[in-house]
């Protein structure tokens, strides 16, 4: 039997051990919300759903709805509330929790429920046989059910009641009605504490222990509660009640509550709340002191309104040198490591001591943190700055020993990584290389462009324990494979780490996996890298492990085989036939203000800082979530609100400092599609002759009737239009004096300032892309010249005309940048390299095509057949062979 | 011996599309009415339901055609003889008696079949269909609060389907095509009260839809959030049919056959269909695929579903006899 309790809404939500503590979001309570109340009230339903939507943003996994109040048709609005959340997906997403005291509410309310949710809440009030009749309802609707420590005699206030009468509802209900046990959630009733009134003294302990014993005698059951309730005499006064709600839902969670009624968006974590008030607080919630109460009052009156203050806690630096330099570690400060450092080298016998000793035992606390999710990816990283600044720091005195001595000690296993020729990407290798830093691995960083003899070379001289390879971009794919052919014909035997954007386990299976007999791995973050570097240094874990990998990988490859039949594709001849339907007579064009070119230096960043989509910034640090909800996230909110505070700080200084450089260049011809995919090019109105041509791949898999087979040639007026039309293309970066921005952080070993200017100059750069586009369709090219939108709009693209790249997927052959950089002349006017594998450097940069077309939009190539690929080698003049390397991801076949 | 201790030993198969088949007999408007919808009001050719009364030689040829192909269960011609689907025709009136009728034929024709050989007893699986509503989508763009059936009408309707299915004598029943959950679930709902009601009881199977490369129902859900949504109820089986072919809908059955706690079914369309709309997967193609399921042990239950015939039946059959059944096996977890 499955023992879990298993919910839905659009999506799953199961409830393990692991799963920890289930957020159910409050605000969408009438009686918890005087906000939502007037919302229902005033009829403003749509303004109520966005509640519904900010606590699902804020991390609510399953959304309370409670319509009970006095001047309601409670009914009604519930049901018209649970069919309007049902039609925003983002909503319903999560399970439902229908929250009334009326059972005809509760009821009308099941009726509108697909996934299963939770009814809040039945209870022995009104005796047996009413308990029994919902309880079987609620069973025959399909939904979990809270179960309230109420009975014919009252709530429960006391530990023996609670228990008692949980214990005689879990009898009726998994005894004699077969309710499954593990869709019971108790709720022993939360009530206020600080009250001032003597029996309300031990309410909170009587809960945490009542919590305990459901847990541990009634199997499978769970315990939740509505947290505010606690704090209800502290109205007002936020932080307390924050800190309040923290410290009972820790204790809570200590004592087994699995599930809590709450406002996610504004849970404070624990570990931050002031010391002195969490003092106060568990005093009051833990029954601890006489004059309790009156003591949280009288701090509760000098923060009443006052803003949060942050002020500097230096109470850690009194502890001896080992704790301050695990606290440093934990908390990434650096300001004393070289004074901690130097007295524990004085303490120590030798300097390599310190290091395994104080520092290690520092760097363990850091891993165990991070792999059981308390520390997040920035915070690592700062931590790793503060283990390299202390290492640094001891380096002369390792030297001096080992001369002294002639000893080296123990060394640690050694990873090699690189991003491999072609590909200059390399955040995410920095941030693989940190945390691997972290679990105290000595990484041996061969940087960005390293060709395949470097790094066999660099294996042997620095006799490393496994080799790590990363890439961003199509043709690294191919490069990988060829290490890894590489290190067969070498004999090598270490194991093959593989990671990056452009990487995948399908194509580490079935490309590199059969090219060397050593064990190969694909890692698909950074988080993944610890725990597959461990299995493979270890002498006992490494062998099992490896035909682990190689079976699944045999496994993936037949699964692939058989695969690549399902899809069906259409012959190059019939997708044409299908091609996008534009009717160019009644097409009107637009001819851009300029031909040629137009170059933008040194564009001011204090613009293009307003076109940041800081989503995608948050990803390069693996937190999860969309900005701006991310900052209040219930898990991560805190330490992406650092991050972000932080990024505004650099980037307030790169702004004045000006240490990056925004460059780019735009240019506009008259364009003629002359083939089935191919776009001619004229200088001006007149030319007959072409003087340079685009090449476009057409989309071949079989489409539902109606929908055509894209591509972007499709977009350009036909020669035989008798209709001129026109075509942009732009490079630009932000990534001109990065270089250099970053030597000051990596002299200081600064990992987490290195990555944080890296992803600043990439959000620049895509920044330049959004806000330069904008301009062309307003000014440059002009044909939307009355476009008025918000960044909301710009954000989800409600614009007309689209910016494709080459390299993406409406488009994916890389060297069609060949074309034009050459036309723009990207170098020589913008400072835009390209590599031999058709990566731009500076990486931070972005270059496409503009397309004006009303009809044009943005779609997946996917996979094409060998009589396009075939095709298209001979317009562009390149053999099979090259064109298949290049678009390897969208062969439909083998090579 | 009960249909719960065969599918232990067996993987059993399910009949094949029932519109496909009446398709091949070009039947006209007359043939529809019969002699006693002669002066019906409304046209009522395509509602093939029907036919159950007014052409039962036809029904019951079919029926015949898929067990003589190896079909261990066959379907009643009912997908649509609800009240609220039948209203399209103006014959929600007739909603029990079209039960009953096409529950009636099924079960003489198995009975037949399982009488020439006891050792392959033939079952009848009183189907219910999705109906033309959704409980949970509002048809109104401008209002999506707005909803064109609720729940409890959805409960009548289903409770006097099944009321025919089981009273004309079926012996399962099929709550299939399912691609808004909430309908199901009413279904569901109303399947037990008659069951209490009645005082019988019999296997229930769930057959939901998952509509396209999304890998969700029409509604919205995931297969998982979908299992979930209907484990409350005691079921024989749990499934997916309609909408894609074997290969499309293999990853969402692994889904299935990986977290549930019952049996698991599968019939699936004879492929995509083409641009004209038609299913041209020959049976042989479907049985290769299908049989991609059997060596993964995903199933206890192989059909088809919309294009499939007699023939992909008999081939799905030949492949089904080489293989175990999945055996239900979970970690107790928790």
């Amino acid at each position: 039997m499955d023992y879990r309790l298993k919910l839905s809404g659009l999506e799953p939500v199961t409830v393990t051990p692991a799963s920890n503590f289930i957020n159910i979001g409050e605000r969408t309570n009438v009686t918890g919300s005087a906000k939502f109340l007037k919302l229902i009230k005033e009829d403003k339903f749509d303004e109520a759903l966005d509640v519904a939507l900010d606590q699902v943003r804020g991390g609510a996994q399953v959304i309370d709805v409670n319509m009970d109040e006095g001047m309601l048709d409670s009914q009604a609005a519930m049901v018209r509330f649970l069919n309007l959340m049902a039609s925003e997906p983002e909503i319903a997403r999560v399970p439902v929790m229908i929250d009334s005291s009326k059972w005809e509410v509760i009821e009308a309310g099941l009726k509108c429920l697909q996934g299963k949710g939770i009814v809040n809440s039945i209870s022995l009030k009104v005796g047996e046989e009413e308990f029994i009749r919902q309880a079987k309802l609620v069973r025959r609707y399909g939904a979990a059910v809270v179960v309230m420590a109420f009975d014919e005699h009252g709530q429960a206030d006391t530990f023996e009641r609670r228990t008692t009468i949980c214990k005689r509802a879990y009898e009726i209900l998994v005894n004699e009605i077969k309710f499954p046990p593990q869709d019971i959630i108790f709720d022993p009733n939360i009530f206020p504490v600080a009250t001032g009134i003597e029996e309300h003294r031990n309410y909170a302990l009587d809960f945490f222990q009542a919590t305990k014993w459901i847990r541990e005698n009634l199997p499978h059951a769970h315990v939740s509660g509505g947290v505010s309730n606690v704090s209800f005499s502290f109205r007002g006064n936020q932080k307390v009640r924050e800190a309040m709600h923290a410290a009972f839902l820790y204790h809570g969670i200590q004592h087994g509550m699995d599930m809590g009624i709450v406002n996610p968006t504004m849970l404070e974590v624990y570990d931050e709340v002031d010391k002195e008030l969490l003092e106060r607080v568990e005093d009051v919630l833990l029954n601890r002191r006489d004059d309790a109460t009156e003591r949280l009052l009288e701090f509760a009156e000098t923060v009443k309104g006052s803003a949060k203050k942050k002020e500097t806690d230096d109470s850690w630096r009194s502890g001896d040198v080992e704790e301050r330099i695990t606290h440093a570690l934990v908390k990434g400060i650096v300001d004393f490591i070289d004074e901690d450092t130097e007295e524990a080298r004085q303490k120590y016998d030798k300097p390599l001591d310190v290091i395994e000793g104080p520092l290690m035992t520092g760097m363990n606390v850091v891993g165990d943190l991070f792999g059981s999710g308390k520390m997040f990816l920035p915070q690592v990283v700062k931590s790793a700055r503060v283990m390299k600044k202390a290492v640094a720091y001891l380096e002369p005195f390792l030297q001096e020993e080992k001369i002294r001595s002639g000893q080296v000690g123990k060394p640690a296993a050694k990873i090699l990584l690189a991003t491999v020729k072609g590909d200059v990407h390399d955040i995410g290798k920095n941030i693989v290389g940190v945390v691997l830093a972290c679990n105290n691995y000595e990484v041996v960083d061969l940087g960005v462009m390293v060709p395949a003899d470097k790094i066999l070379d660099a294996a042997k001289k620095e006799n490393v324990d496994i080799i790590g390879l990363s890439g961003l971009i199509t043709p690294s794919l191919d490069e990988m494979v060829y290490v890894a052919k590489e290190m067969q014909r070498e004999k090598f035997e270490l194991p093959l780490l593989i990671g990056g954007a452009t990487t995948s386990r399908i194509h580490t299976a079935v490309k590199i996996d059969p090219v060397y007999e050593g064990p190969v791995v694909y890692v698909l973050d950074a988080s993944r890298s610890v725990p597959v570097a461990s299995e493979l240094i270890s002498d006992l874990a490494r062998e099992s492990f490896k035909r682990k990998t190689k079976e699944e990988y045999i496994k993936l490859r037949k699964d692939h085989e058989s695969k690549k039949e399902l899809k069906s594709y259409i012959s190059l001849q019939d997708a044409r036939k299908n091609k996008t339907a534009i009717d160019w007579n009644a097409f009107v064009p637009v001819k851009p203000s300029f031909y040629g070119k137009k170059v933008l230096l040194s564009y001011p960043l204090e613009e293009l800082r307003n076109y940041i989509d800081w989503t995608p910034f948050f990803q390069t640090w693996m937190l999860a979530g969309r900005y701006p909800g991310i900052l209040n996230d219930s898990v991560v909110g805190a330490e992406a609100k650092k991050l972000f505070d932080d990024a505004q700080t650099m980037l307030d200084s790169i702004i004045k400092e000006k240490s990056l450089q925004a460059n780019g260049v735009i240019a506009f011809y008259r364009a003629s599609r002359t083939h089935a995919e191919d776009v001619k090019l004229y200088n001006n109105d007149t030319d007959e002759i072409p003087f340079a041509t685009l090449h476009f791949l057409r989309q071949q898999n079989k489409k539902a009737q109606g929908l055509p087979n894209f591509s972007l040639a499709d977009f350009i007026a036909p020669a035989d239009s008798g209709k001129a039309d026109y075509i942009g293309m732009f490079a630009v970066t932000a990534g001109i004096g990065l270089e250099k921005l970053i030597e000051k952080y990596k002299a200081a070993h600064d990992d987490y300032s290195e990555i944080m200017a890296k992803a600043l100059a990439d959000r620049l750069a895509e920044a330049f892309a959004e806000c330069l586009h904008e301009r062309v369709r307003k000014e440059f090219w002009g044909y939307a010249g009355s476009e008025h939108l918000s960044s909301d709009e710009l954000i989800s693209e409600k614009y007309q005309g689209i910016r494709p790249a080459p390299g993406y997927p409406a488009c994916p052959d890389h060297t069609e940048k060949r074309t034009i950089f050459e036309i723009l002349e990207a170098e020589k006017e913008a400072g835009i390299k390209l590599t031999e594998s058709c990566a731009m450097y500076p990486a931070a940069a972005v270059s496409g095509y503009y397309f004006s077309n009303p009809s044009s939009k943005y779609f997946g190539l996917g996979k094409i057949e060998k009589d396009q690929v075939e095709d298209y080698a001979e317009r562009k003049s390149m053999s099979v062979e090259v064109v298949e390397k290049w678009l390897a991801p969208n062969l439909s076949y083998d090579v | 011996m009960k249909i719960e201790d065969i599918l232990k030993e067996r993987i059993l198969v399910l009949d094949g599309a029932m519109g496909t088949m009446i398709q091949r007999y070009a039947l006209e408007e007359a043939d529809f009415r019969g002699d006693r919808f002669s002066n019906h009001a409304h046209p009522l050719k395509g509602n093939n339901d029907l036919l159950s009364i007014t052409r039962p030689d036809i029904i019951r040829e079919i029926h015949n055609k898929y067990l003589a192909a190896g079909a261990d269960i066959i379907e009643t011609n009912t997908f649509s003889s609800t009240s609220i689907a039948q209203a399209d025709y103006h014959l929600e009136s007739l909603a029990y008696e079209l039960n009953f009728q096409s529950a009636k034929i099924a079960k003489e024709v198995a009975v037949e079949l399982t009488n020439t050989n006891s050792d392959k007893p033939r079952f009848v699986a009183g189907a219910l269909g999705p109906t033309n509503k959704t409980a949970s989508i509002s048809p109104q763009v401008n209002d999506p609060g707005y909803r064109a059936i609720t729940f409890d009408q959805l409960v009548d309707a289903y409770y006097e389907q099944t009321k025919g299915l089981v009273e004309g004598g079926s012996d399962l029943l099929l709550v299939e095509t399912i691609f808004d959950t909430l309908n199901a679930k009413a279904a569901l709902f109303a399947i037990q009260k008659y069951f209490d009601d009645s005082g019988k009881a019999i296997p229930i199977m769930v057959s939901g839809t998952i509509t396209d490369a999304s890998g969700r129902t029409l509604s919205g859900q995931t297969t998982e959030a979908f299992l979930i949504s209907v484990s409350h109820v005691p079921l024989l089986s749990v499934g997916l049919n309609c909408a894609l072919g074997a290969n499309q809908l293999r990853p969402y059955l692994q889904v299935m056959a990986r977290e549930s706690e019952t049996f698991v079914s599968a019939y699936p369309n004879a492929g995509l269909p083409n641009e004209f709309g038609h299913y041209d997967q020959t049976p042989e193609e479907m049985a290769a695929q299908v049989e991609e399921y059997l060596k993964e042990g995903l199933v206890n239950i192989v059909g088809g579903c919309c294009g499939t015939t007699p023939d992909h039946i008999k081939k799905i059959a030949e492949v089904a006899k080489k293989y175990k059944p999945r055996v239900i096996d979970l970690l107790v977890v928790g």
